[in-house]
C-alpha cells in the first residue's frame, strides 16, 4: 500500500512539473510582448525596456521558467533598489493590470470557486445519486419515467438557461432570494448570508450535473444488480434492502466516486459560465476578465491551478479507489 | 424410500420478452429425498436453470408467473415457493435451500473479506451471533479443504484459484447445515482435475450433512460419478426420468440416446467426427402441438403416422420409476435403442 502511495505521488509530481512547464512555454512564446502589456496608457520605450529588466523577461526562456518555479516556492522579488517589490511565496508572478500579485489575486478567488464547487458537488450527489437509486429500484414504473424527464431537461438545458430563469423568477419576478450584490460573506462569518449568496448558482451547476449522476446512477445499479455475487447474495436469503445497500450500491460506488471527483476537479478550475451569470468573482471569472485583458500572468497562474486540482483529485481518485477496492491495493 | 425434502408438482415457469412469452418450464414434477442426489440434465434453454432459480425463489417476482407448487419441507413446516410470500421464502434460503452456482470467479463479492462474506451467510439466519459465526466460518472453511482458514478469512475473492473459490462457495451455501443444495453446474468453468476434486467433496459433505442435492448440468460424465436419479428435459419438459443406471443403460427417449450418443468416445477414429444431435433445440416461445423433440429425431419414422407432430407423448413408463415420453411403443424402444452409447 505505502509503495502504491508512493509510486502514485512520485508520478503526480512529475506530471505537474511537464504541465507546468508546457503551460508557461505556451505562454511564452505567444506573439506578445509580455513587458509591452505591463506598461498601460503613457509607454514609451524606456518604460518597457525598464519594466523588461524587473520582470526577467530579458532572461532566456529556462532561466524564466526557473524563476517562476522558484518563486512558487520561495517567493520572488522584482527589481533592485527603491523600486523593488516582492511576491511572497507562492508568487505566481505579478499582474499589471490589477497593480498587485497573482497569488493575492488567487487568494480572494479562491474561496469562492470552492464553496460554489462544494457546495454545488454536495447538492448533485444527494440528488443525482438518490434519485438514481429511485430510477433503478422502480425501473420501467413511473418513477423511472418521471426521472428520465428530469434528466433529459438538466441535460438540455444549458447552464446559462437555468441560471438566468432563476435569477430572473426566484430573484426578479418572486423576490423570493433578493439578488446578490453587497461581496461575498464567509461561511463561518454568517451562514445564513453565504447561504443566500451561493443558493441560486449551486442550483444552477447542481441542476445540469444531477441529470447526469441520476443517469449515471441507476445504469451502475442497475448493471450491478446483474451480477453473478448480487445472486449469491440473494440466495444467502439477504433482506432486498440489505442486498441493495451492503451489495449492489457498494459495487456500484466505486465509478461514481470516479466521476464525481474529476467533474469537482474540473468545477474548481472555474465554473466560467455560472460564475459569469451571476457575477461571483471567483477563478472562472478571474481567468475570463484575464484573457480579456492580455493579463497572462494571471492566465498562466489559472491554467497551472486547473491542471494542479485535476492532478491531485486523480491522485486522490487513485488512493479512494485502493480503499473501495481491494483489487487495486495488491 | 426416504421422506421427500423437496417436491415439485406440476411447475410451469414463463416470463415475457421482447418476442412474445417465454414457457421456460412446462409441466415440470421432481422430488428429492435427503441424503439423494438428482440430476437435471439438457442443454441450454431446457430450463434447468430456470427450474433451480424458481426452487430458491430468485425468478423476479414482477415478471415471471409460476404456477403448480415447489413443497420444501422445513422440518415439520411444508412452504410452498410458488404461493408462499417473498420474505417466507427468504427465510428458506442459505438455510433450508442453498444454492451453489456455474462461475466462482464471478459469484463472491470483490470487495468484501472471504470470512465476512461467509459470516454473514450464518448472520443472517442467526442474528447477533457473531462469535458463533466467526468460529463456523474457519470450521466450514477448513472443512471444505481450505488450508489455512483462519488466514484465508481474512483474503479476498482475487486471492484464491477458481477451484478455491467454488470450496469457498460451498462452504458459503453448508453455512447453515440447509436440507437441500442445488448445484447449478458447480464444476463447469474449471480444470477437468479441480472438477473431480469438487464432486468427491460434494459427496462427501452430502454424507456428513445428510443433505438431498439437485444437480443442474448438462455434463453427462458428471452425472455418472454423483447422480442417484436423473431428470433430462428438453425444451421445458422432463422427456425422461429414472435411476442412473436406467438412463445410462436402458434409455427409453429418443433425446436421452442422442445425448447419449454425443459424449465423446475415446475409441473414435482420427478422421471421424463427433457425433451429435442434428439440428436446434426450438425457441421457448411458440412451442409447436406435439413432441418438441420430433424435427431432430432419428426415430420418428418407427412411431405411428403423425402422432409425433399431433401431441406432446405423455411421461408413462412400465414402471413409476422409470419414465419417459415417446409415441414409440415402450416395447419396441428397447431393441431399437440397444446401439445407444455406454459410458
Amino acid at each position: 500500500m505505502i509503495g502504491f502511495i508512493s509510486r502514485r505521488l512520485g508520478f503526480s509530481i512529475l506530471t505537474l512539473l511537464v504541465v507546468t512547464f508546457a503551460v508557461y512555454v505556451i505562454f511564452a512564446v505567444l506573439p506578445f510582448d509580455p513587458a509591452a502589456l505591463t506598461c498601460g496608457q503613457h509607454c514609451n520605450a524606456t518604460i518597457v525596456h525598464a519594466n523588461r529588466i524587473r520582470l526577467g523577461y530579458d532572461k532566456p526562456l529556462w532561466d524564466q521558467f526557473w524563476l517562476f518555479l522558484r518563486g512558487i516556492f520561495m517567493g520572488r522579488t522584482y527589481g533592485t533598489g527603491a523600486g523593488a517589490f516582492t511576491c511572497p511565496a507562492p508568487s505566481f508572478g505579478f499582474s499589471f493590470n490589477q497593480n498587485t500579485c497573482v497569488s493575492t489575486l488567487l487568494a480572494q478567488a479562491f474561496p469562492i470557486t470552492i464553496s460554489l464547487a462544494v457546495g454545488a458537488l454536495i447538492l448533485w450527489l444527494i440528488m443525482g445519486v438518490s434519485l438514481g437509486i429511485l430510477a433503478a429500484r422502480n425501473k420501467g414504473k413511473f418513477l423511472d419515467t418521471a426521472s428520465s424527464v428530469f434528466v433529459l431537461l438538466g441535460i438540455s438545458l444549458p447552464v446559462f438557461v437555468t441560471g438566468l430563469f432563476l435569477l430572473i423568477w426566484i430573484s426578479l419576478k418572486w423576490h423570493i432570494i433578493p439578488i446578490q450584490l453587497q461581496g461575498y460573506v464567509s461561511l463561518f462569518a454568517n451562514p445564513f448570508k453565504f447561504g443566500e449568496y451561493f443558493i441560486l448558482p449551486w442550483i444552477t451547476l447542481a441542476f445540469a450535473f444531477a441529470a447526469l449522476y441520476t443517469r449515471f446512477t441507476r445504469s451502475s445499479i442497475l448493471e450491478t444488480s446483474g451480477e453473478d455475487y448480487i445472486r449469491t447474495a440473494r440466495a444467502k436469503g439477504l433482506p432486498e434492502k440489505i442486498v441493495l445497500r451492503k451489495h449492489t450500491f457498494r459495487a456500484a460506488l466505486a465509478p461514481i466516486v470516479t466521476m464525481a471527483s474529476l467533474d469537482f476537479a474540473s468545477l474548481i478550475g472555474g465554473a466560467i459560465l455560472t460564475e459569469s451569470i451571476f457575477n461571483l468573482p471567483g477563478l472562472g471569472n478571474l481567468t475570463l476578465q484575464s484573457i480579456y485583458e492580455f493579463d497572462l500572468n494571471v492566465v498562466v497562474a489559472t491554467t497551472i491551478i486547473a491542471a494542479a486540482v485535476v492532478i491531485v483529485m486523480n491522485l486522490i481518485v487513485d488512493l479512494l479507489y485502493a480503499v473501495l477496492d481491494p483489487r487495486v491495493r495488491a | 424410500m426416504m421422506a421427500n425434502i423437496l417436491e415439485i408438482d406440476n411447475l410451469r415457469v414463463s416470463f415475457p420478452t421482447d418476442d412474445g412469452e417465454v414457457h421456460a418450464v412446462d409441466n415440470l414434477s421432481l422430488s428429492l429425498s435427503a441424503g439423494e442426489t438428482v440430476a437435471i440434465v439438457g442443454e441450454s434453454g431446457s430450463g434447468k436453470t430456470v427450474t433451480s432459480l424458481s426452487v430458491m425463489g430468485l425468478h423476479n417476482p414482477n415478471s415471471t408467473s409460476l404456477s403448480g407448487h415447489i413443497k420444501v419441507h422445513d422440518g415439520e413446516k411444508v412452504v410452498d415457493v410458488v404461493t408462499a410470500s417473498r420474505e417466507d421464502v427468504r427465510l428458506l434460503r442459505g438455510r433450508v435451500v442453498s444454492m451453489i452456482f456455474q462461475d466462482p470467479m464471478s459469484s463472491l463479492h470483490p470487495y468484501y473479506k472471504i470470512g465476512n462474506q461467509l459470516a454473514e451467510a450464518y448472520l443472517v439466519h442467526n442474528k447477533g451471533k457473531k462469535a458463533e459465526a466467526k468460529k463456523r466460518v474457519v470450521e466450514m472453511l477448513d472443512l471444505v479443504g481450505i488450508p489455512e482458514p483462519l488466514k484465508r478469512a481474512n483474503e479476498y475473492p482475487h486471492q484464491f484459484s477458481g477451484g478455491m473459490r467454488q470450496r469457498v462457495m460451498i462452504a458459503m451455501a453448508l453455512m447453515n447445515t440447509p436440507k437441500i443444495l442445488i448445484a447449478d453446474e458447480p464444476t463447469t468453468a474449471l480444470d477437468v482435475t479441480v472438477q473431480a476434486q469438487i464432486l468427491t467433496l460434494l459427496k462427501d459433505l452430502q454424507k456428513e450433512f445428510h443433505m438431498g442435492i439437485l444437480l443442474i448440468t448438462h455434463d453427462l460424465g458428471v452425472v455418472a460419478q454423483v447422480a442417484d436419479r436423473v431428470s433430462v428435459m428438453y425444451a421445458g419438459n422432463i422427456v425422461e426420468r429414472g435411476t442412473a443406471d436406467d438412463i445410462f443403460y436402458r434409455p427409453m427417449a429418443p433425446y436421452t440416446v442422442g445425448l447419449l450418443n454425443s459424449v465423446p468416445k475415446i475409441t473414435i477414429g482420427k478422421r471421424e467426427r463427433l457425433p451429435s444431435i442434428q439440428g436446434q433445440p426450438p425457441s421457448l416461445i411458440n412451442l409447436p402441438t406435439g413432441c418438441a423433440f420430433a424435427p431432430r429425431c432419428d426415430y420418428k419414422a418407427s412411431a405411428p403416422a403423425g402422432a409425433c407432430d399431433e401431441s406432446l407423448p405423455l411421461l408413462i413408463g412400465a414402471n413409476d420409476n422409470h419414465v419417459s415420453r415417446c409415441h414409440i411403443a415402450e416395447a419396441n424402444r428397447a431393441t431399437l435403442f440397444a446401439h445407444a452409447g455406454r459410458e
